[in-house]
Order: structure tokens, then C-alpha cells, then sequence
């Protein structure tokens, strides 16, 4: 962190105090107030034992809902039946995994038992590849100009990053006005001599516009960061290249990339993160169509889970098994890269 | 200064090199990329049901004009009419007929006219149709969604501020038995997104009875890994000196920490705050699973369902959009030095 940390004076051990005069009485008044049964524990439990209680509701809220949630999710992936409550299930061991497994050729998904799933996963692998490689490329690009000696490079910054910022509804609809039917896109196309496009209702354009949608609502978030890995490079590296009058594409290629790997590699691991678990925009712009032809594995999970008319949440808890399995082996990927590297 | 000699300066003196250039092409297509759809939108929310539908669209919110006319009850739209010896005049339509249209000289109502339709071309002016914006406050539950979307952005908040903070100064401040499992425990969960546990997690919601309740979307969320670590960092640069000299002065743990470390670790709960606040926002994919019924919706999940039932009233659409991004807008603009240097040194969002 970075951040200015004003350094308080050490000299008077209530220096905090001087702070909260300031705050309102309110607050003054909640403080007071939590401060006695605050001070009573102390006493009664001891010093030493503080840091639990301080810890205790964060840990609540972990267990309550993430780990607990782990270990059902578990026991749902091998139960049966439509009950939501885990003590009315019927233990059916891998039955659920080898009904999702089911194929006649995993190239082909309509040759599934559970064709969604697969085409859940196909979509997905090919969203997240195309995805991914657009939002680094375009991400690095961004983070070069910007790092440029350019004038109003705040403004430019704010104007690429600000969509980061946009609900992802929000998103989807702004561009499904765009792109629907008598849409501006359109209106362009056919004052150009050309014929109208259903973008949304046609499975190629339908993709690709995902895909675009949401590299233009996210990649700002990679461009700060690869822009911040940027700036820790030291000047005088440029400096001396510029003495030797090295081409701007050699200093790029030779300078610029080696010394911005590391966060290169963050920042794809992270997009594809991201990427795979890809759900909102993608949901509210096409729905996952045309047919299924943008259903992702999330949006699979999210409706036999809770959409459809039979829930079937021991599918959607196996289906999301796999999945966790997916995201946990890209991040052991980061996790050993930043290892390697930091020894 | 003109905007030429702005884009033109450059830090130093020397000549432009070609990628100079490029690099001015690419952010100005960025602007146009990035902003153009945005202000589309916002220009089209503007725009009445009818002008919506034209095709192509126009540019800036038009509407057509009208007069009152003295012997006719109803507003009547004004069209240029070419006439049959080639002039064209303005006249007020009172009906249609087929292809023919009844109109009237706006100047004197009593002369009548009968125009075959294709001669005429509606006139056009500029006009904001701000009942877009005012219609769905009472015609739709949308003040009840933002209510919604407010109470759980604004009490989330506050909750995770509070349960985050406590856990990274314990984390930052304490040696004690067990801190490096609970760090693990906080790693863990970084790595396990709401995605992947969407069954079991609406269980327990529903074991607590906060199914279709905002609880049960404030809750779960409350404790993020994302902001005990945030914290922590910021912790840990704290003065030492400063906590042992409070316990001198008998100040106990809670004092120390509510009176001393908080004020002490406000921009790095600023940036948690923000962050907070987008992260609540723009919720979707939970709200949606544990909320269905559509008085506890939130304005993200409220606008998902409008966008499937007013397919063909775009103008509420629209409108109901720019107000649901203004709050972010309002924030970005004033915050954009915190938000971009928290993502900046995290690396998270």
C-alpha cells in the first residue's frame, strides 16, 4: 500500500482520542456504549485471548458460508433427488458426476446425456480463449499508450477504466441497444449500402459479441494494473536506451516485455479466473442464445439449480465441483509461478 | 489555449515520432469506444416511445410539434407539406384517411386541405421526454428496488467495514496461537468465489429463513477476504509504539482499537468502502438466485426482469438504466484517484 500514512504523534498515547472528538457525538455515544462490555470481556477472559474475539465474526461469516457450504456442496454432488435439505437425500455415490460425464464423444456435446453441461463448456473454453487473448493484447496496448509522454493522460486513463465500473446489467443492456435490430449499429450499416445483422440472434455474431462486451466493460481493470507494473520501471533503463538510439519496438520488445512478465502472467491467470466463471453480462445480453449457443457452465449451474422447472441440485452442485476443481488448479498455476519467481 | 495547441504540445521539444501519432489515433478511438455507447444511451433514454421506433434513429432526442388549434380538442401534429404547385407551407394534420390526410393552415383552421400522405414530412424539434424518467417512479416498483439496492449497499457496507477491520487487526497487531490457520482460512476463501458454492450456500440460507429476505444477500458477502487483507496491509505500517504506550495508559483492546488503530487506517477503509459500495451495487448473479419475489428486488435484478417484460417499452428500459449508473457515475467522478490507485495496489476489484 501506498497510501499516505500520516504518521501520528508518538508522544501522547491518545492521540486516537484527539480523532474521535472530531466524529460526531453519535458516534462518540455507540463507542461509549460498546466500550464497557468490551472492557468487562477483557477482564473476564484475559489480554491474551482478545484476538479471537476480534476475530470471531469474520470467522463466523467464513464458516457459515463458505466452508460449510464446501462440505455440503460436496454431499450434494453425490445425493440424489429433488429434496433441498441434505438429511432427505439419497446417497447415490458418483452417479451424478458419471451422468455429466455421459457421452457418446466428448467432441460432439449433443451426443451427452447432459448436452447443456457440455455446451456449457465448450462455449466457455471458446469464450475464455478469445476472451482472454483480446483482453491482455488490448489491455497491454492501452497500458503502453497510456504509459506514453502524452498529454491528459488522467482524462484517457479515467475513459478506459471507467466501465469496470458499470453493473454488468447495466452493460448488457447499454449494448443490446447498440446491436438489437433497429439498433445504431445497424442504422451505420445499412447508411454504408449494407444489409441488417441480427448480432444477438445469429450464434457467431452472438458469441463474438460477448466476448467484445465484455473485454469493453473489463479491461481497464488489467490496463491499471499492467500500467501500475509499468511505472515500477525504472526510467533510466529507457533513459540509457534512448542514448543508444534503439528503436522503439526493439526497447519494447527487449526491455519493456521481459521486465513486465511478472505482471503479464498475473494478469492472465486473473482474467482467466474471471473469464471461466463469466456469467452476468453475458446472461442479460443474450440469455445464453441463441439456443445455447452462449450458455456458459455458470449459467448452467445458476439454472438447473434454480431456473428450471425440476431443480436438480445435485447436478448443479457436481457441475460446480468440476468447476471449483478448474479454478483451483489455475490459481495453484499463480500461486507456484509467483513462487518461482519471488525465490 | 485551442485544443490544437494542446494536442500538439508535447513535454519536450523534440520532433514527432510516427508512433506519437498512433498512439493519439488509438486513445482518441478509445474515447469514442468507451464514452460513445454510454452517451447513447443516455441520449436515447431521452427520446419518446415513438422516436425509439424510427429507423435509423436520430441523432438527438426529437419530437414532433404540435399546436392547439381554437375548434379542435386534441393537440394536432405539424407537418411541411409540399404543395401541388411545388411551395411547401406548414399545416396541422387533423386526420388520415387512407393515404390521404385532412389538414388545416395552423393560421386559419377553417381552410382545409387534403394531402396524399407521402407529400408530407412531419416537423421536428428538439425535446427531452423526461416522463421516461418520471413515469416508471410511479408506474413500476422501481422506487422500491433502489430502496432495496440503497439498504443492502448501505448495510453491507457498514457490516463489512466493521467484521473486517476487527479480523485484520487481530490478524496485524496479535501474535497468538492459531494466526497463521486463520491467515490460511482467509487465503482459503479467496479462492473460493460464490459461483461454486451456490446450492449449499442457499441452504443455509434457508435453514436461517432468510430466503426472499435482503439478509440473506447482505450476509454471505459480508465477510471478504479481499478486505481483511486490504486492511491488514495497512495495519501493519502502523507505529507499534503507539498501541504499547495506549496499554500504559490502560486503555483496553477495544479502545485500542476503535479509538487508536481505526482513525489511524481510514484511507485504506475508504478504499474498502468504495469497493463495498460497487461490489453491493452491482450484485447479480446471487441476488438472483436467493430473490424471487419482486417486492425485495434489487435494482439490478429488477431492471434484468423489466428488460424481459418491456421488450417493446424501451423508453422505460433506458431511462430506468441511466438511473440505476448515475450513483456509480457520481462516485467514479469524484473518486477516481482512490478507486484507481486501490485497484493499482491490490490488484483486486
Amino acid at each position: 500500500m501506498t497510501l499516505s500514512s500520516k504518521n501520528p504523534p508518538a508522544s501522547s498515547a491518545l492521540a486516537g482520542s484527539a480523532q474521535t472528538r472530531r466524529t460526531s457525538p453519535f458516534l462518540r455515544q455507540v463507542a461509549r456504549i460498546v466500550d464497557w462490555p468490551m472492557a468487562a470481556l477483557q477482564r473476564l477472559i484475559g489480554e491474551r485471548r482478545m484476538p479471537y474475539v476480534f476475530l470471531l465474526p469474520n470467522l463466523f461469516f467464513f464458516g457459515l458460508f463458505v466452508f460449510v457450504p464446501i462440505a455440503i456442496n460436496f454431499w450434494y454432488s453425490v445425493t440424489g433427488g429433488p429434496a433441498l435439505f441434505p438429511s432427505e437425500r439419497p446417497y447415490v455415490g458418483s452417479g451424478q458426476y458419471s451422468y455429466l460425464f455421459e457421452c457418446g464423444s466428448y467432441a460432439d456435446p449433443s451426443s451427452c446425456r447432459e448436452d447443456h453441461f457440455w455446451r456449457g463448456v465448450y462455449n466457455t473454453v471458446t469464450f475464455s480463449f478469445f476472451q482472454v487473448v483480446a483482453m491482455v493484447g488490448l489491455s497491454l496496448l492501452t497500458a503502453v499508450v497510456l504509459n506514453m509522454k502524452i498529454k491528459g493522460r488522467g482524462f484517457f486513463r479515467a475513459v478506459y477504466f471507467f466501465p469496470v465500473l458499470l453493473s454488468p446489467v447495466v452493460v448488457a443492456l447499454i449494448w443490446k441497444w447498440i446491436l438489437q435490430r433497429d439498433g445504431i449499429l445497424n442504422a451505420w450499416i445499412t447508411a454504408m449500402g449494407g444489409d441488417r445483422v441480427l448480432f444477438l440472434t445469429e450464434p457467431t455474431w452472438a458469441m463474438f459479441w460477448a466476448i467484445f462486451v465484455s473485454v469493453w466493460s473489463h479491461m481497464g481493470f488489467y490496463t491499471l494494473i499492467l500500467l501500475a507494473g509499468l511505472q515500477a520501471i525504472p526510467s533510466d533503463i529507457y533513459e540509457a536506451a534512448e542514448m543508444d538510439a534503439t528503436p522503439r519496438w526493439r526497447v519494447f520488445w527487449r526491455l519493456t516485455l521481459p521486465l513486465l512478465w511478472p505482471n503479464l502472467v498475473v494478469v492472465i491467470v486473473l482474467a482467466l479466473i474471471r473469464a471461466v466463471q463469466t456469467f452476468d453480462e453475458v446472461f442479460v445480453l443474450t440469455g445464453g442464445g441463441p439456443g445455447t449457443s452462449t450458455l456458459m457452465v455458470v449459467q448452467y449451474i445458476y439454472e438447473t439449480a434454480f431456473s428450471n422447472q425440476v431443480q436438480n441440485f445435485g447436478l448443479a452442485a457436481a457441475a460446480s465441483v468440476v468447476l471449483g476443481i478448474v479454478l483451483f488448479a489455475l490459481t495453484l498455476a499463480q500461486l507456484a509461478y509467483t513462487q518461482r519467481k519471488s525465490s | 489555449m485551442s485544443i490544437a495547441t494542446i494536442v500538439t504540445a508535447r513535454r519536450d521539444a523534440k520532433s514527432w515520432h510516427w508512433t506519437d501519432i498512433a498512439a493519439y489515433a488509438y486513445l482518441i478511438l478509445g474515447v469514442f469506444l468507451m464514452f460513445g455507447p454510454v452517451l447513447w444511451l443516455g441520449l436515447s433514454s431521452f427520446k419518446t416511445q415513438a422516436s425509439l421506433l424510427e429507423f435509423p434513429p436520430s441523432l438527438l432526442p426529437m419530437s414532433q410539434k404540435e399546436v392547439t388549434l381554437p375548434g379542435f380538442p386534441q393537440p394536432l401534429p405539424l407537418f411541411t407539406v409540399t404543395m401541388e404547385d411545388g411551395s411547401s407551407r406548414v399545416l396541422a394534420q387533423v386526420r388520415r384517411v387512407g393515404i390521404q390526410a385532412q389538414m388545416v393552415d395552423p393560421a386559419d383552421p377553417t381552410q382545409q386541405f387534403r394531402v396524399a400522405i407521402d407529400k408530407r414530412v412531419p416537423v421536428r424539434e428538439f425535446a427531452l421526454a423526461t416522463e421516461n424518467y418520471t413515469e416508471p417512479l410511479e408506474r413500476f416498483a422501481f422506487p422500491q428496488f433502489l430502496a432495496n439496492s440503497v439498504f443492502v449497499t448501505v448495510v453491507a457496507t457498514l457490516i463489512t467495514l466493521l467484521i473486517n477491520s476487527m479480523a485484520a487487526y487481530a490478524l496485524s497487531i496479535y501474535e497468538f496461537k492459531g494466526k497463521n490457520a486463520a491467515m490460511l482460512a482467509v487465503i482459503g476463501t479467496l479462492m473460493i468465489p460464490i459461483t461454486i458454492i451456490l446450492v449449499p450456500v442457499y441452504l443455509v440460507v434457508t435453514k436461517l429463513g432468510l430466503v426472499n429476505s435482503l439478509w440473506a444477500v447482505i450476509l454471505p458477502g459480508a465477510a471478504t477476504p479481499t478486505g481483511v487483507f486490504l486492511l491488514r496491509q495497512y495495519m501493519l505500517t502502523l507505529p507499534r509504539d503507539l498501541i504499547e504506550a495506549a496499554r500504559m495508559d490502560k486503555a483496553s483492546e477495544w479502545q485500542i482499537y476503535w479509538r487508536i488503530v481505526m482513525p489511524l487506517t481510514l484511507p485504506a477503509l475508504a478504499v474498502l468502502t468504495i469497493f463495498s459500495i460497487m461490489w453491493r451495487w452491482n450484485e447479480f448473479l446471487w441476488p438472483l438466485a436467493v430473490l424471487t419475489k419482486t417486492e425485495v428486488y434489487t435494482l439490478q435484478i429488477g431492471l434484468n426482469a423489466f428488460q424481459g417484460e418491456l421488450q417493446t417499452q424501451w423508453q422505460y428500459l433506458l431511462a430506468m438504466t441511466v438511473m440505476t449508473l448515475t450513483p456509480v457515475a457520481v462516485v467514479f467522478v469524484f473518486l477516481q484517484r482512490f478507486i484507481t490507485t486501490g485497484i493499482a495496489n491490490t490488484g483486486m476489484k
